[in-house]
């Protein structure tokens, strides 16, 4: 347990780590027949890895690592219609860091940038608007990218920019949602999940009845989880205690920031600036039903797909992975990131092949960071 | 990248367009109370909310607060953060007062 010691209170993490290992042992989960448990957020995979909770807990637990990290699902055309739209010569583009390394099939934003276009990463949505507002003579656009935690952010800005007539700002939207990728995947017949660990923050602002299908439908128990290690490690317990005991349930364990109904307001403005698109295409998942946003036309103004004619389904769709890059089949659980032959080798956090390396909320990045690490202090210790 | 972080609303800057003060881990930034916002605006202030990409998303206590700001710099998040909002400020070409004053 060589991590127990980081957790702000052992004495508990310890406690419900006894509490794990005696359900696996009762419902008789082994390393060779494993229950499976999906983390969907990005960031309970980054935890996950960081405090070890793979290594502490028992053999007989598998974790997945979900769709919930944005830029890892980015497809690699949605990068290229970015630069497009970054290299014309009015734009300043601008994004949240996070998507500036994410490989595009001939750049990416980060190689555009150093070529001369002018891309600047933000802060906030509010900050590209500022931008706008000090480059009149400028066309300003977002890259609206992100998961319902983050949505809100653009839909609220886009009706900021339309009360005060911003005409030369724009949002080119890939917001995606998280339910629709948890149904295709406990649709795919290879797949074989036992429960969910839900997103935290996300949940905050959807509240926990868009989970309700899960429980209902596919009659698999999913906890809305917190970020502490001890929130993760008693979310996984009340995973196992619902498989124990035969129940399908949405469960909330962090209840002290999720609101059952989530936020009304973020709720309110999404609705009211967006609307599904009938399908969207996910790196390594493929299409995926009403997974995708767009902006709806009452704000046509403030679309830069419609400002550009540059955005999903204007040109091809899928595009080819890089040779070699298994990102699909490690999204998908077929694959852990080490079996994939680029890893460590042609694909790495400085040079990243695929997109699950590029975000440390990426499968691969996480493994690299702390498997790597540990793997060579083993060998060391030898 | 769809983490919050927590902030300290410390005043409000623009009543008709709901935006605030937060001190985030030292730094200064304003934030939207969009998300948050009650008839009484002033009631926010000194309250701790989760941050997101530049809006209050959700009210928490101190000791939540404490807490997750706590798990976030495990993970390395809350440097990032940090690191986002000066980069913002410098995109948009203002100084982010306190930024000097580092973390906490």
């Amino acid at each position: 347990m060589r991590y127990v010691e980081e957790f702000r209170d052992p004495v508990a993490a310890r406690g419900v780590l006894r509490a794990i290992t005696e359900i696996v042992d009762e419902i008789g989960a082994t390393r060779e027949k494993p229950v499976h448990i999906m983390e969907i957020c990005g960031g309970h995979t980054h935890a996950i890895f960081r405090y070890g909770l793979d290594r502490l807990t028992p053999a007989g637990i598998e974790f997945i690592h979900g769709p919930g990290c944005p830029v890892c699902v980015l497809p690699m055309s949605r990068i290229d219609e970015c630069v497009e739209i970054a290299e014309r010569a009015q734009v300043i583009f601008t994004t949240f860091g996070d998507a500036m390394r994410v490989p595009g099939t001939r750049k990416s934003l980060m190689q555009a940038k150093a070529d001369g276009a002018d891309i600047r990463m933000v802060y906030s949505p509010l900050d590209a608007l500022e931008i706008a507002r000090r480059n009149p003579d400028r066309e300003v656009v977002f890259f609206g990218l992100g998961f319902e935690t983050t949505t809100p952010s653009t839909a609220l800005t886009i009706q900021q920019a339309a009360r005060e007539g911003t005409g030369n700002f724009s949002v080119f939207c890939n917001h995606i949602t998280v339910p629709p990728p948890i149904k295709a995947l406990l649709d795919d017949p290879h797949m074989v999940l036992d429960g969910f660990v839900g997103p935290g923050h996300v949940s905050m602002v959807i509240g926990t009845h868009p989970y309700d299908f899960i429980a209902r439908d596919c009659g698999k128990p999913i906890v809305v989880a917190g970020f502490e290690p001890l929130d993760l490690l008693q979310s996984v317990l009340m995973v196992l205690e619902q498989i124990r005991d035969g129940r399908a349930e949405v469960e909330n364990q962090y209840a002290r920031v999720v609101p059952e109904h989530g936020n009304a307001v973020s709720l309110a403005a999404i609705a009211d600036v967006y609307e599904p698109r009938p399908t969207f295409e996910w790196r390594g998942l493929g299409e995926i039903d009403a997974s995708g946003l767009r902006i709806r036309d009452a704000y046509s103004a403030f679309d830069a797909e419609e400002k550009f004619g540059v955005g999903y389904g204007a040109g091809p769709r899928t595009v080819a992975e890089p040779e070699g890059c298994a990102c699909g089949q490690v999204m998908t659980g077929r694959i852990k990131p080490t079996g994939c032959p680029q890893y460590g080798t042609g694909c790495t956090p400085e040079m990243p092949l695929g997109a699950l390396m590029v975000s440390s909320e990426g499968a691969c990045a996480a493994y690299y960071q702390y498997g790597a690490t540990e793997a060579e202090s083993v060998e060391a210790a030898d | 990248m769809c983490l919050g972080i927590p902030g300290q609303i410390i005043e409000i800057t623009d009543a008709d367009r709901l935006m605030a003060m937060a001190d985030i881990s030292g730094v200064k930034r304003e934030v939207s109370l969009a998300c948050i916002a009650t008839a009484d605006l002033q009631a926010l202030v000194g309250e701790w909310a989760l941050i997101h990409v530049g809006f209050a998303m959700s009210v928490i206590d101190a000791d939540e607060a404490a807490k997750t700001l706590e798990a976030l710099r495990g993970l390395g998040e809350a440097q990032e953060t940090l690191e986002a909002m000066a980069e913002g400020a410098a995109a948009v070409g203002r100084q982010t007062a306190g930024l000097t004053e580092g973390a906490q």
